[in-house]
């Protein structure tokens, strides 16, 4: 038994919630860009992208986030990679996001009237231009609200990676559960730190939502 | 080359299966306390007196913004601090239900809030009490109206059951885990347990439409948008 003031546990708690930001931004940010691919892919078409695609999102929104990290940490052990708990977290937290982003964007762009894509067409606008003159700049104003409200999701989905060893808030708040046997303290600390990294998230989307709902 | 070997995982199949059915059995008994807490919330939140909508909106504002397994972890491992003990299995139901009812709490204060304002000076004038025109006005439609996002979230309540596997409840991560404590086909086995669990995600998604309908807010109310 250790003896521990709650100033020490907040103070570690502290250094730990470094780790969950880090991993949370490199989710959000992975899981961008390969939604952004996936997205692109799906407008572009071609025969059964579109298809591949919605198969990906399904599987992804189908199955829990902690058998996803399972699968990254046990099955890149396989190819006889030696998977570092930042490789196996990051990369399932990036296809996770990923998956979500490739289908709320998805949900911005088809809002678009289709007049606007028949206009690019007629101007002979070539499809990167389409969507970066045309599609991206409206889509944008809608996305952003939602993009937002996800990284809380994402934020959230860290606290799984500490199941697969990964020493963020949650594994913190659990090892010093083990040395101090003070649970309730704790974890009512951790929860609190979450509710700090994510509450002011959540509050600026819902204010981003208000305001685009005025500007129409 | 990687050898994958899934008949060693599929022999356990009884195991996976009282797996399943214990995500299942959870799942449901969550579903049904959480959207009746939910309501409760929500009713409180439009409703209620100002102390009472404070409270609620500070409930679902904590559980929203904190992740489910700190939650599991606080009921399992701190509420017995305080004399409390649970079974792993009682311990995931109030965590899951605690869960579900602040996410079905704002979503079905969406669908109360889009009630038109003349159905309920319609409901006045016919002498119903603020109750009735709750229960019987109210409330049925704004389900109705909300149904496809309520089916989604408890989807998502169904899948985030996979991490009371590690307080020992023994649903379908547990047995996926302890598949592979046996034989050391770790990706084998979770891959069985993700395939299950995408079949029960769509299954419960029909099923949730299905009977929302018949069950909940009747076939009058819009429940296709």
């Amino acid at each position: 038994m250790v003896e521990f003031s709650v100033w020490q546990i907040l103070g570690n708690l502290l250094l730990a919630a470094r780790w969950t930001v880090a991993l949370s931004l490199i989710a959000f940010a992975g899981g961008g860009t390969v939604g952004l691919a996936l997205l692109v892919a799906r407008l572009r078409g071609g025969p059964g992208v579109g298809t591949a695609v919605s198969a990906y999102v399904q599987v992804f929104q189908g199955t829990p986030l902690l058998i996803q990290l399972f699968l990254a940490y046990f099955g890149l052990g396989l190819f006889g990679i030696n998977v570092s708990p930042w490789i196996a977290a990051g990369g399932a937290l990036t296809l996770y996001a990923s998956a979500y982003l490739a289908e709320i964007w998805r949900g911005c762009v088809d809002a678009i009237p289709r007049g606007q894509w028949e206009a690019a067409d007629s101007l002979a606008l070539s499809f990167g231009e389409k969507l970066r003159h045309v599609v991206a700049p409206q889509a944008l104003r809608i996305a952003v609200a939602p993009t937002v409200g996800f990284l809380v999701q994402v934020i959230k989905g860290t606290a799984l990676a500490s199941i697969i060893g990964f020493v963020e808030l949650t594994k913190t708040g659990t090892m010093i559960t083990n040395a101090t046997f003070r649970p309730f303290a704790v974890y009512a600390c951790v929860a609190l730190m979450y509710f700090a990294l994510c509450w002011p998230v959540s509050a600026f989307s819902k204010r981003l939502e208000r305001k685009m709902r005025r500007d129409r | 080359m990687i050898q994958l070997d899934f008949a060693a995982v599929l022999a356990d199949w009884p195991l996976l299966l009282r797996g399943a059915a214990l995500t299942l059995a959870l799942t449901a008994i969550a579903t049904l306390l959480g959207l009746a807490l939910g309501i409760a919330c929500a009713r409180a939140r439009t409703h209620g007196a100002a102390p009472v909508r404070v409270l609620a909106a500070a409930y679902v504002e904590l559980i929203r913004n904190t992740p489910f397994i700190v939650q599991l972890f606080f009921v399992f491992f701190g509420l017995p601090s305080l004399g409390v003990r649970l079974s792993s299995e009682t311990a995931s139901i109030i965590a899951m239900t605690l869960n579900l009812g602040a996410y079905a709490a704002e979503i079905v204060r969406a669908g109360i809030d889009a009630t038109p304002r003349g159905q309920l000076e319609a409901a006045l004038s016919l002498a119903m009490t603020e109750r009735q025109v709750f229960l019987k006005v109210v409330l049925p439609p704004a389900l109705g109206r909300v149904w496809p996002a309520m089916v989604s979230q408890i989807v998502i309540v169904m899948l985030g059951s996979a991490v009371c596997g590690q307080i020992a409840a023994q649903e379908l991560s547990y047995s996926a885990n302890l598949i592979m404590s046996r034989n050391f086909r770790s990706f084998e086995a979770n891959l069985v347990a993700a395939g299950l669990y995408l079949a029960m995600a769509v299954l419960l998604r029909q099923f949730l439409a299905w009977i929302g309908p018949r069950c909940l807010f009747g076939r009058a109310a819009p429940a296709r948008s």
